[in-house]
């Protein structure tokens, strides 16, 4: 038999470029990165294995992501409808973003045609459920849910290779929904945790937002924003890249506000792209902070 | 006598695969992919009983083809069942492309019938063996 050029291979599947892009693009994240990686391999030996004629059944890609607010678990899920396609395991890059308001019905004999319906549109690529353990109501026996849940499971387990199923959620909750439904924890072969982040990743997250929306720090704007991470880490409801989110939002509200009183002065682009420190410490966290240390 | 229409009329009935590239080839253009059956194999009718609802939004063959053999449960060996692409873009509102998909096992074919009119002249018209028999108990 002949040898196998794995590195050709490896090259042409573009799979480098994938990695790559998702290095780039996603701040931290190491072990979503890792699993991800795990799967490309598997996926580029999986078809090598096919072309000599080694047979396996193709792999099950059901995912659940767990973890805190704002740790990226929308966001991968968005992205791994394009990464299996450009793997070649899924055969449109669509993605199927749904809630339970999507799959449960109102009434008797609503649910099973709403939930087909939409595994219907979401066939040949991803379905995408976010906040799955509304599924499961256990408080009320009449809840349509697991009505839902059934479908959902004989289509994972008998339509592998049509759809692959993500399903995401805060992960206590996620842990409850699994133990109270063990078909589903077993039909799903890739468990990943999204770490929280890091200070120094936060603030590597908010320096590409900004550079998506084409505004910057200035150098003490840069030290302000890491004394209100460290400051608004401390405090409650704290949700990671998403409280970045907002915290910059508001920045660029008081960025705004400082430009137009300052109307009579020459404004330069610069100063249209630059965030000051003033902007930082206006906020509400840092008074907090002073008010809560004795 | 088999009955023919639409896309590939000329072509032995196409299969499952088949099937399956011609509606992603639709998709891909962006037509809404119908199944469609009837009973009543009369060429000039044309509005045949519809299966579901139009498929603006699968993205995927396998949704339609899903929905193909629901179809066929109910539906398989007793109706003709065609497969019809909509293009809903402005100038063109109007099907694209259908070709039977599954037919009744016999098909008894047609009867031509004369009818004597004024002085010698004649009219002919053609009648389907199978609607003598009431909808529903046809094939």
């Amino acid at each position: 038999m002949a040898d196998i050029d794995l590195n050709a291979r490896f090259h042409e599947s573009g799979i480098g470029a994938v990695l790559a892009q998702l290095d780039a693009e996603l701040v931290g994240l190491k072990p979503v990165k890792r699993r991800i990686r795990e799967i490309a391999a598997l996926l580029l030996v999986d078809k090598l294995r096919r072309d000599v004629g080694l047979t396996a059944q193709p792999p099950t890609l059901h995912m659940s992501f767990t973890g805190n607010p704002g740790t990226g678990k929308t966001t991968v899920a968005a992205r791994m409808a394009d990464i299996l396609h450009r793997l070649g395991y899924i055969r449109s890059n669509h993605l199927v973003s749904v809630t339970r308001d999507d799959l449960v019905g109102q009434y008797i004999g609503h649910t099973a045609p709403k939930t087909k319906e939409i595994l219907k549109k979401a066939m040949g690529g991803v379905l995408f459920i976010d906040e799955a353990y509304y599924l499961y109501r256990p408080e009320n026996e009449r809840d349509y849910g697991q009505e839902s849940i059934e479908i959902l499971l004989q289509v994972m387990e008998s339509r592998r290779d049509d759809l692959v199923v993500i399903l995401a959620g805060y992960a206590d909750r996620m842990n409850r929904f699994f133990t109270s439904n063990p078909g589903f924890r077993s039909r799903i072969a890739h468990h990943i945790d999204f770490p929280d982040y890091e200070p120094a990743e936060l603030l590597a997250i908010a320096e590409l937002m900004l550079q998506d929306q084409n505004y910057r720090f200035s150098p003490p704007a840069r030290d302000a924003f890491v004394r209100y991470l460290d400051a608004r880490m401390q405090q409650p409801h704290f949700s990671n890249a998403r409280s970045v989110r907002n915290a910059l939002d508001r920045a660029r509200l008081r960025q705004a506000v400082r430009l137009f009183d300052a109307r009579d002065q020459p404004l330069t682009p610069e100063a249209l792209m630059t965030l000051e420190p003033g902007e930082i410490l206006a906020s509400r966290v840092f008074t907090v902070a002073a008010g809560a240390a004795p | 006598m088999r009955i023919t229409q639409g896309t590939f009329s000329f072509l032995p009935d196409l299969t499952d695969d088949q099937i399956t590239r011609q509606i992603a080839y639709c998709q891909r253009n962006g037509w809404a992919v119908n199944i469609e059956f009837t009973d009543d194999p009369h060429p000039r009718n044309t509005y045949w009983e519809m299966w579901g609802q139009p498929m603006f939004d699968f993205k995927d063959p396998a949704a339609v083809l899903y929905e193909l053999k629901e179809c066929r449960k109910v539906h398989k060996d007793r109706s003709y069942i065609r497969v019809s692409a909509f293009d809903a873009t402005a100038g063109w509102e109007s099907v694209r492309l259908s070709f039977i998909a599954d037919r009744p096992l016999e098909e008894p074919g047609f009867a031509l019938q004369r009818q004597e009119g004024d002085g010698r002249s004649i009219r002919y018209t053609t009648r389907a063996y199978a609607t003598d028999k009431p909808a529903g108990d046809r094939y």
